[in-house]
């Protein structure tokens, strides 16, 4: 049905595919895995006319086509579910779905037709989505099942999800599982783009393993297994090795008591949750993304709307709940953000005044009357120790952040958060869009700083990080904590169960 | 106040609030497929200059009327390539609309008419009819129904809402950001033309006085929606008319008056009465990736 | 080098915009090339050339820093002209209220008037902005007309000048009065209204530059510019950055009024800036918001004030608002430069690139 050969694709200096080629057979559900960064979504997104590839022939149905736009792929009946929702928000069901293809003349839209034809297809397919409804009100599962919606309605054959489980709670994989099979059924193809091995035992047929760009392997499902998979995936032996001494936490030194977090939409983000951070230790969050683990940092960083946050929140036995973030660093709390490039640098600054965010109104970076006096000589000594001890390279002070690798940016923020060392350390993410080396120094160091004595609380997606750096491991779900394991003991299973809702889900 | 003076002032309210309409209508098919608009003012100043330069010369208004709107529209082309094409500051590229059109007029009638900035007085029989009253007020419904009920308007409201979801439905954003510009520049040029071909009977410098920024600030009072920008349009249009009335007899200053529009925008725009949210992509250039 | 790149793109627009020009000038039926040499030659003479362009180019030096200012912390602040408006008539106001102060205490007082009236008159849309999220565009934009209809006000109701066609204020006291440079050049004539405001922008300009550089408070406006969210991140408290910077801004905007009541007309004088507000957003935007560039831009578009006025009167068919226009091009394509340069950073380039 659907074949890329020889796709090549650059953007700026990164190649995302390099000479990718792949076979999808009709009626099949066919899964492309990869780690973050392999090429997956360029390649789809290539094959849905949505980017023009460098080089390389998309084929569909049997004949090389030129894909110009998605327009293009939408009339050979090919649709894309994409991670992030192209849905307009502020308007209906229908009048999303019909986006484009509208019925009825150009005079007057046909809402009613377009209203049964989507209540017709939602039933066929066991949706059930009003096509009345407002998308803002719709929960994200549902918003997901339009998309469905609308590339069916364009009589899509070939359907591509991007990462279609990444948001989804558990029970609405299964739904969203059942959906996917119930169309195979009747004859639709579907191409899955994912990072999780389960899944992609569970629901394909085949699938094809991606890394670096490249395609590095292709398998009947039946035929392989998880650990193989894993192998290609990765490149190399993948069980993350951490070299861990045991731990020799002392006192608390953060308490968190019964926090909750309202969203603007009145629903709870946090909901009560009670935990403790001692030195010494690494404490993980666990969970489905979008539990609350997001929000917990930012909560503990002061960054969240103080008057939708209640609870109380301990630093050394000091109630820093009603404290500004600025307040909460210099009491000691450092914070390695998620989304490194939104809030934890200034892309366009240089690596020197990025050295000093957060720090910039302390000595000897401020001095002078009401330290309102930047020392250049300072901050550029402060630079230069981090920058030689992290290793951010290329080591020029006068870079903009922006012009640094994925890697080099995180250690670049991870040796600011500890200089000076702080009593605690808030790191969502750590290795998001790193290279293996990175992965491996970062890992060190937030080991070398547990053993000096700071407490950590540690949020990562990838369960394999999470389950190998802490010490203790808390999970997260609906914004509540549903569980504490011991990550050496507990099995893969057992926290997926807690993450998902245990039985519930199946 | 007898009642002849209420009729008199309701009418002038109305005539009044007409070049504000058309010119808020304009703003906001090109607000609601995302780019901001404050070139207004100078679309209204190159459609007043140039309906009454057309009409000078054809002695016909309907002439001047049809070439101000594609002056408009011209005008409106350089806002949209700008914007769109170059990805300019939209806020910036108005700003620079609007000062163009303080000088371009003056620098033309200059050589024309060898003025400082005004044409020629146009005989009373060659101005405008009441026309642009019915037609400003006829498009508010039209406006209503072509956003809400024609593909074309909700391609436009994708396009200001969530361009990369209109963009992955198939659609052209750049297209319907240039069609929504455009409209914009006519109906602007359409207001200018009746200030100066139909209210006045001649083009001054900067005849305008504002009118677009009451015209943008009647668009966010109504919150982008047709209907109550109308409202917004005759409310502003009754406090001009107040003021005109009162000058001279009333203890009260004009110049309080004459603020009324703009501290509404503020008051609205700060969340005191309602809440006046902006299509979400507004002032946000897109670019495919390709 | 770098700062070699930088006044590229800049130098590139204004000869853009001039050949532009150059097209409607022959298009009017005059000679270009004999249009700029009147443009150009007249502001170079010395004393009144030169004299003049300076004259001109104070005010926009004050507005270019104004509005570059806001822009670094990410604000377009297109309401310099009701700070100044403002700025101008309170200074006008403090002139005349205590005229017979000495001028060692009027002028201080006076210049405390302009800078602190144009600033809280600034920090009204920053405060609108922080606390409730008002777009400062339209609110600055609507609060020129306020200050406008308030000023014209005040003027025509309790300080107008008895028996005047125009809307002016009674003088004020002589104390307040800012010196003209001719006082203290020798060859230099004093009925040049080139006066003190002229070395004191410059020295402002070198003050801005050390607050937004080498200052804390600089490095939080700019980094609030830069991305609030990292802002945040690092404690900065970036509403107060955001009302701050408009604070300044505008009290850099009304600084205008130093230079124009106390140097030049000795009174406020209803719509007396020629545009200064608007101005200065083309000037900071020529000037890359920095300003050494703000410096530049202002001589440019102060010569061009000055060589308006030849055109006008020694051309057959051209007015001065030729010079309008010339900035108004300028703008034009200094705004679409972003195209020409680095990598393209909206939200979407960032939202694309991460499921690669």
């Amino acid at each position: 049905m659907l074949e890329l050969r020889d796709i090549t694709k650059r953007f700026g200096d990164v190649l995302a595919n390099d000479r990718v080629s792949l076979t999808v057979a009709p009626g099949t559900i066919h899964a492309i895995v990869g780690e973050n960064g392999a090429g997956k979504s360029t390649a789809m997104r290539i094959a849905y006319g949505f980017y023009r590839a460098d080089a390389g022939e998309v084929v569909v149905d049997g004949a090389p086509r030129d894909l110009q736009s998605p327009h293009d792929a939408i009339a050979l009946g090919i649709g894309m579910v994409h991670q992030h929702f192209m849905l307009v928000e502020t308007m209906t069901v229908a009048e999303n779905i019909v986006l484009g293809v509208e019925p009825g003349g150009p005079l007057a839209l046909d809402l009613r037709a377009a209203g049964a034809r989507v209540r017709a297809l939602s039933e066929s397919f066991g949706l059930q989505i009003d096509p009345e409804a407002r998308v803002e009100t719709l929960s994200v599962g549902q918003q997901q099942r339009v998309e469905l919606l609308k590339a069916l309605y364009r009589e899509a054959r070939l359907l591509i999800l991007d990462e279609p489980t990444a948001v989804l709670a558990p029970q609405a994989v299964a739904d969203l599982f059942r959906i996917l099979r119930g169309m195979r059924a009747q004859g639709k193809t579907i191409v899955i783009v994912t990072h999780k091995l389960s899944e992609v035992l569970e629901i394909s047929d085949e699938v094809t393993v991606m890394r670096d760009g490249r395609v590095v392997g292709h398998r009947r499902t039946a035929e392989t297994s998880a650990a193989e998979l894993a192998r290609l995936m990765v490149g190399r032996d993948v069980l993350l090795r951490v070299v861990k001494p045991e731990a020799h936490p002392g006192g608390p030194v953060l308490r968190v008591r019964d926090l909750s977090l309202r969203g603007a939409d009145g629903r709870r983000r946090l909901d009560g949750v009670s935990f403790a951070v001692r030195a010494g230790e690494i404490v993980g969050v666990a969970g489905v993304e979008g539990n609350g683990q997001a929000e917990l940092i930012e909560t503990l960083a002061g960054l969240s709307d103080r008057r939708a946050v209640t609870g109380a929140i301990e630093l050394g036995g000091e109630d820093v709940t009603p404290l500004t973030a600025r307040r909460r660093r210099e009491r000691g709390i450092a914070h390695v953000p998620e989304d490194r490039q939104r809030r934890g640098l200034l892309l366009d600054f240089d690596l020197a005044e990025n050295a000093i965010l957060g720090v910039d109104e302390r000595p000897p970076v401020a001095v002078g009357p009401w330290r309102s006096w930047l020392d250049r000589k300072a901050i550029r000594k402060r630079a230069q120790t981090i920058v030689a001890a992290f290793d951010v390279r290329p080591p020029d002070l006068d870079l903009p952040a922006r012009s640094l690798s994925g890697g080099n940016q995180q250690k670049l923020i991870l040796g600011r958060e500890l200089e000076p060392p702080p009593r605690l350390l808030l790191v969502a993410q750590p290795t998001r869009g790193v290279d293996i080396g990175g992965i491996e120094f970062i890992h060190r160091r937030l080991v070398e700083l547990r053993d000096s004595g700071c407490a950590i609380l540690l949020v990562s997606s990838e369960l394999e990080e999470v389950t190998a750096l802490s010490d203790r491991l808390l999970i997260l779900r609906q914004g509540r904590i549903v569980g504490e394991v011991d990550p050496a003991r507990a099995s893969t299973e057992e926290i997926g169960l807690l993450m998902t809702g245990g039985e519930a889900a199946a | 106040m007898s009642q002849y003076l209420l009729v008199a002032l309701l009418f002038s309210a109305v005539r009044l609030a007409t070049p504000l309409l058309l010119a808020a209508l304009g703003g906001l098919f090109s607000e609601r497929s995302g780019v901001i608009n404050i070139a207004l003012e100078g679309l209204m100043l190159a459609g007043a200059f140039t309906a009454a330069i057309a009409t000078h010369y054809s002695h016909s208004p309907w002439v001047g009327l049809l070439a101000a709107v594609l002056a408009g529209m011209g005008v409106a082309l350089i806002h949209g390539v700008a914007c769109i094409r170059y990805r300019a500051d939209q806020v910036v590229s108005g700003t620079a609309i609007n000062i163009l059109f303080l000088g371009v007029p003056a620098l033309l009638s200059g050589a024309l008419f060898e003025s400082t900035g005004a044409t020629p007085q146009i005989p009373r029989g060659e101005l405008l009819p009441l026309a642009p009253i019915v037609l400003a007020f006829a498009l508010v419904p039209a406006t209503w129904w072509v956003l809400n009920r024609t593909p074309f308007g909700l391609r436009l409201r994708a396009v200001g809402e969530n361009p990369e979801a209109a963009d992955t439905a198939g659609i052209d954003v750049a297209r319907l950001r240039y069609a929504g510009v455009l409209l914009s520049g006519a109906l602007a040029a359409i207001g200018g033309a009746y200030l100066s071909i139909g209210q006045a009977s001649l083009f001054t410098r900067n005849m305008t006085a504002g009118r677009g920024f009451i015209a943008l600030a009647a668009l966010i009072f109504g919150k982008w929606r047709p209907v109550q920008t109308m409202l917004a349009c005759l409310l502003f249009g009754f406090a001009e008319a107040l003021s005109i009335q009162m000058q001279g007899v009333s203890q009260i200053p004009v110049q309080f008056i004459q603020i009324i529009p703009y501290v509404l925008t503020i008051v609205v725009l700060a969340g005191f009465i309602g809440h006046s949210r902006a299509p979400r992509a507004l002032g946000v250039p897109y670019q495919k990736k390709r | 080098m770098k700062a070699l790149r930088e006044l590229l793109f800049p130098l590139a627009a204004v000869v853009a915009a001039f050949l532009v020009g150059a097209v409607l000038v022959a298009l009017v039926g005059d000679s270009p090339l004999r249009t700029y040499e009147l443009l150009i030659g007249s502001a170079l003479t010395w004393p009144d050339g030169i004299g003049y362009t300076l004259f001109y180019a104070t005010p926009l030096i004050f507005t270019g820093l104004a509005v570059a200012v806001a822009f670094r912390c990410g604000l377009l602040n297109i309401g310099a002209e009701g700070q100044l408006i403002i700025a101008a008539f309170a200074t006008a106001w403090t002139g005349i209220a205590f005229a017979g102060w000495p001028a060692w205490l009027l002028i201080p007082l006076c210049f405390l008037a302009a800078a602190l009236s144009g600033a809280a008159w600034g920090a009204i849309p920053g405060v609108l902005k922080a606390r409730f999220g008002a777009h400062e565009v339209i609110t600055t934009i609507m609060m020129n007309f306020i200050a406008a209809a308030l000023a014209s006000y005040f003027t025509q109701y309790h300080f107008k000048k008895p028996g005047d066609a125009i809307l002016e204020t009674v003088p004020i006291g002589e104390g307040a009065h800012v010196a003209r440079l001719g006082r203290f050049l020798p060859g230099f004539p004093e009925r040049i209204p080139l006066n003190l405001a002229f070395p004191l922008a410059l020295l402002v300009c070198f003050l801005v530059y050390l607050f937004l550089w080498r200052t804390r408070w600089g490095y939080e406006i700019r980094a609030t510019g830069a991305s609030p969210a990292a802002a945040e991140y690092g404690g900065i408290s970036t509403g107060r950055q955001i009302v701050l910077a408009m604070a300044l801004s505008g009290g850099l905007a009304g600084m205008v009024a130093v230079n124009e009541v106390l140097g030049y007309r000795y009174r406020y004088y209803d719509g007396f800036s020629a545009g200064y507000g608007f101005t200065g957003i083309a000037v900071a935007l020529l000037g890359r918001n920095h300003p050494a560039g703000v410096i530049l831009a202002s001589l440019l578009f102060g010569a061009l004030l000055r060589g308006g006025l030849f055109v006008d009167i020694f051309t057959e068919n051209v007015s001065k608002d030729l010079v309008q226009v010339l900035q108004a091009i300028i703008i034009l394509f200094v705004a679409a430069e972003a195209v020409f340069r680095g990598p393209f950073r909206s939200p979407f380039a960032r939202l694309s690139k991460k499921p690669v």
